[in-house]
């Protein structure tokens, strides 16, 4: 089962490569891995969806846990949690080649998900897309048959719901 | 206050009781050596002739001593050289601050001369470590790298000090007051409830055995666990980690058990329905093949390392806490609710084991022709009546040593359990003896593993150190040898070692005392000649060729599945 864990840290040289380092040494399987500053600088939040049955998903929290930098550890697929993830996708379009796919039908796909088109020039568009990993899947299959020149995607970030911390 | 960094550094290890370092000099480390020498009538510093050895005596001055012991290196080989020790002490969980000097902050990352990324090379083998930038954070750095090292499970804790830091100027303050680290709080005390429902679980326990290992020996929680174990008549068993935290000379001690473990231990471990492990960590050297591990138990484990805990094999009831804390509250509850009286009958789970015992797995002959191991080993027990410090290299000789050595005492027994390192035993000894200027200090190792850092009979000698070194000579790198006998058909690939070094010679050589003999009735004039010697003593004894080590669990196989010796 998947899993998506919080992870605060002290924002300090070198953190990032011990959680790494745990993951690959041990051979915990990472899908994806998010990191970057929060609050005022002192700390850092890194978001990992990961897989494993019970007993390896236990160790991984505990390992994480007895890493010294390592303030809190929480895994979010407890409780309810808001899920997000940001993808940005460039799609080339008709313009001056016909063989490709009609921007029209492109921009009415960025309608549907409730995308964003944050660059165009004549012959490409590029679009952000937010959503569960999903969703991003879903549109992704849909503007493919069009021409995906490249893509980005940022793993996931989550926060649990309600008040709890 | 202004101090420089190489100051700073003296001056921490002085104000956390630091009077013996270890190590080794280079041109990254010169300032912080300079200064040491300045300071040298408060801090002893002993010259090793391999980085190896610098860890290692550090590490077998803290097992001695229960202290965090201080290594010193230097940068780039320095501090490669230092990673067996690193590692070796991390997997036995044992407080080594280790400093290493780098290349000064401008070069570094520029593959400058005696350059490597330290931190990152000892990342996977260290608690923690640090690579200290600013002269400024120096100081705090090194009061929490003590601090990591001595708390919690303890580990060994590395600072990388660049040259430029050592030699600039900075204020410096005093501590004041403990460290506090908000992402570092080991847990101390058990949890009462979990408490309550261990000793529930004694107290009607019809086979219940104690498992136990150097977390007992690391938390100083000897006394707690022989209260424990004396208290309710439990049969208890150690890991070679454990050796020395119960006398084994007390009935209720059924032997080490795992792969070289005994019969009876093992068997009651198959057998126990409440397995109490302590400070342990379930390796795989003691389960064996972990789906048949204490099948018919429940299982309570206490260890302050939540990560141990339902690792390897699911437990019943998990404590997390230190050893020593929680056996006094165990302790202290028993005694509160007389437990002893309302205790479960175990006579009959008793009389078991003593027919399991009677079996007598250790069992060996000597003739009057060939010197047995095993029989060099029990007379150094006798002579030594159990109480001398051991250490040891890996292999044969340290199962017979784990064996045959009747230890009495925690922090008597220095062996590289985790990691399994040959070369250990010599430089650990080393740390041990400047520990115990007057204890008896004596290497068990064998023809393969002395030579992995034999080097340091210099160090033996330049600081008159009279440890003891018992080869046990067999020509062979005797426990490969036994695997490739036993499951390769007998191809004895790469492990005859047909060229050694005349060891007397040798240690004639570096101003030692060597003696030999291949005879049985020498053995014990040979080592009463050693001991009483005063100072460092090299003793070749010619043991049998192709001896095996027995019982042996084959790798993967289950606890009651031991092989057990030709005479039995």
């Amino acid at each position: 089962m998947r899993h998506i864990i919080s992870v605060l840290v002290e924002n300090e040289a070198g953190v990032l490569s011990r959680v790494a380092g745990l993951f690959s040494a041990r051979g915990f399987n990472v899908e994806s891995l998010t990191v970057a500053p929060v609050g005022t600088g002192e700390t850092s939040r890194i978001t990992l969806v990961t897989a494993g049955d019970g007993p390896i998903i236990e160790q991984i929290l505990k390992q994480l846990n007895k890493l010294v930098p390592v303030i809190q550890v929480t895994d979010l697929s407890d409780s309810p949690h808001v899920g997000r993830e940001l993808l940005l996708v460039k799609v080339l379009t008709e313009a001056g080649h016909p063989e490709r796919g009609g921007r029209q039908e492109v921009l009415n796909i960025v309608q549907i998900f409730q995308a964003r088109v944050v660059d165009a020039t004549p012959g490409s568009l590029i679009i952000e897309v937010t959503g569960s990993a999903d969703k991003l899947d879903a549109c992704l299959a849909l503007l493919e048959p069009y021409g995906v020149a490249d893509m980005v995607r940022t793993g996931q970030v989550a926060l649990a719901r309600g008040s709890r911390k | 206050m202004q101090l420089t960094g190489a100051e700073i550094v003296v001056r921490c290890l002085l104000e956390e009781g630091v009077r013996v370092v270890f190590g080794y000099p280079g041109g990254a480390a010169l300032y912080i050596y300079d200064e040491m020498h300045k300071q040298e009538e408060r801090l002893t510093h002993f010259l090793v002739r391999h980085e190896q050895g610098a860890l290692h005596a550090a590490d077998g001055y803290a097992r001695v001593t229960g202290e965090v012991g201080v290594a010193l290196v230097t940068s780039g080989p320095g501090a490669t050289n230092a990673v067996t020790g690193l590692a070796t002490a991390y997997m036995d969980s044992i407080p080594i601050l280790c400093i290493s000097a780098q290349v000064p902050v401008p070069l570094i990352g520029n593959d400058a001369f005696q350059e490597v990324d330290t931190v990152g090379i000892t990342r996977s083998c260290t608690k923690h470590n640090y690579l200290v930038r600013d002269v400024r954070d120096l100081a705090r750095v090194l009061r929490e790298a003590f601090y990591i090292a001595k708390s919690g499970r303890p580990g060994p804790v590395l600072v990388d000090i660049p040259k430029d830091v050592s030699n600039t100027l900075c204020e410096y303050t005093p501590p004041d007051g403990d460290v506090t680290i908000r992402s570092y709080r080991p847990t101390i005390k058990g949890h009462m409830r979990q408490i309550r429902r261990a000793v529930e679980m004694l107290q009607a326990a019809k086979r219940p055995l104690l498992y136990t290992g150097g977390g007992v020996v690391l938390a100083n929680a000897s006394k707690g666990l022989q209260q424990l174990t004396r208290t309710l008549n439990l049969p208890i068993t150690n890991t070679l980690m454990g050796l020395g935290s119960f006398p084994a000379t007390d009935g209720r001690f059924i032997g080490m058990l795992g792969m070289h473990g005994t019969y009876e231990a093992n068997m009651a471990v198959s057998h126990c329905d409440l397995l109490v492990a302590i400070g342990a960590r379930f390796d795989d050297r003691v389960t064996g093949k972990v789906a048949d591990f204490a099948t018919q138990a429940k299982i309570i484990h206490i260890d302050v390392d939540p990560t141990s805990i339902s690792k390897n094999v699911r437990v019943d009831l998990p404590i997390v806490g230190d050893v020593r804390a929680v056996l006094e509250q165990i302790n202290a509850l028993i005694q509160e609710e007389n437990c002893a009286e309302k205790q479960e009958d175990i006579l009959r789970w008793w009389e078991q084991i003593e027919a399991w015992r009677a079996k007598n797995c250790l069992h060996f002959t000597q003739d009057d022709r060939v010197i047995e191991s095993q029989y060099v080993i029990q007379t150094l027990c006798n002579l030594t009546r159990g109480q001398a410090i051991i250490s040891t290299d890996v292999g044969q000789h340290q199962m017979w040593a784990a064996q045959f050595y009747e230890f009495q005492y925690p922090r008597h027994w220095l062996t590289s359990g985790g990691l399994g390192t040959m070369g250990y035993g010599l430089p650990a000894a080393i740390g041990a003896q400047v520990a115990r200027p007057n204890k008896p200090v004596i290497v068990i190792t064998g023809d393969g593993s002395i030579q992995m850092n034999i080097q340091e009979l210099g160090t033996c000698l330049q600081y008159r150190l009279p440890v003891k070194i018992v080869i046990l000579n067999n020509g062979f790198l005797g426990m490969v040898r036994q695997w490739q006998e036993f499951f390769y058909n007998k191809r004895y690939a790469q492990t005859d070692l047909e060229i050694a070094p005349d060891f007397v010679k040798l240690a004639e050589a570096y101003g030692a005392l060597g003696l030999r003999t291949d005879r049985p009735d020498e053995v014990e004039s040979i080592l009463r000649q050693g001991l009483e010697h005063p100072g460092t003593v090299l003793m070749d004894f010619r043991v049998r060729r192709e001896a095996n080590v027995y019982p042996m669990v084959p790798a993967g196989k289950a606890l009651n599945e031991m092989l057990l010796g030709e005479l039995l």
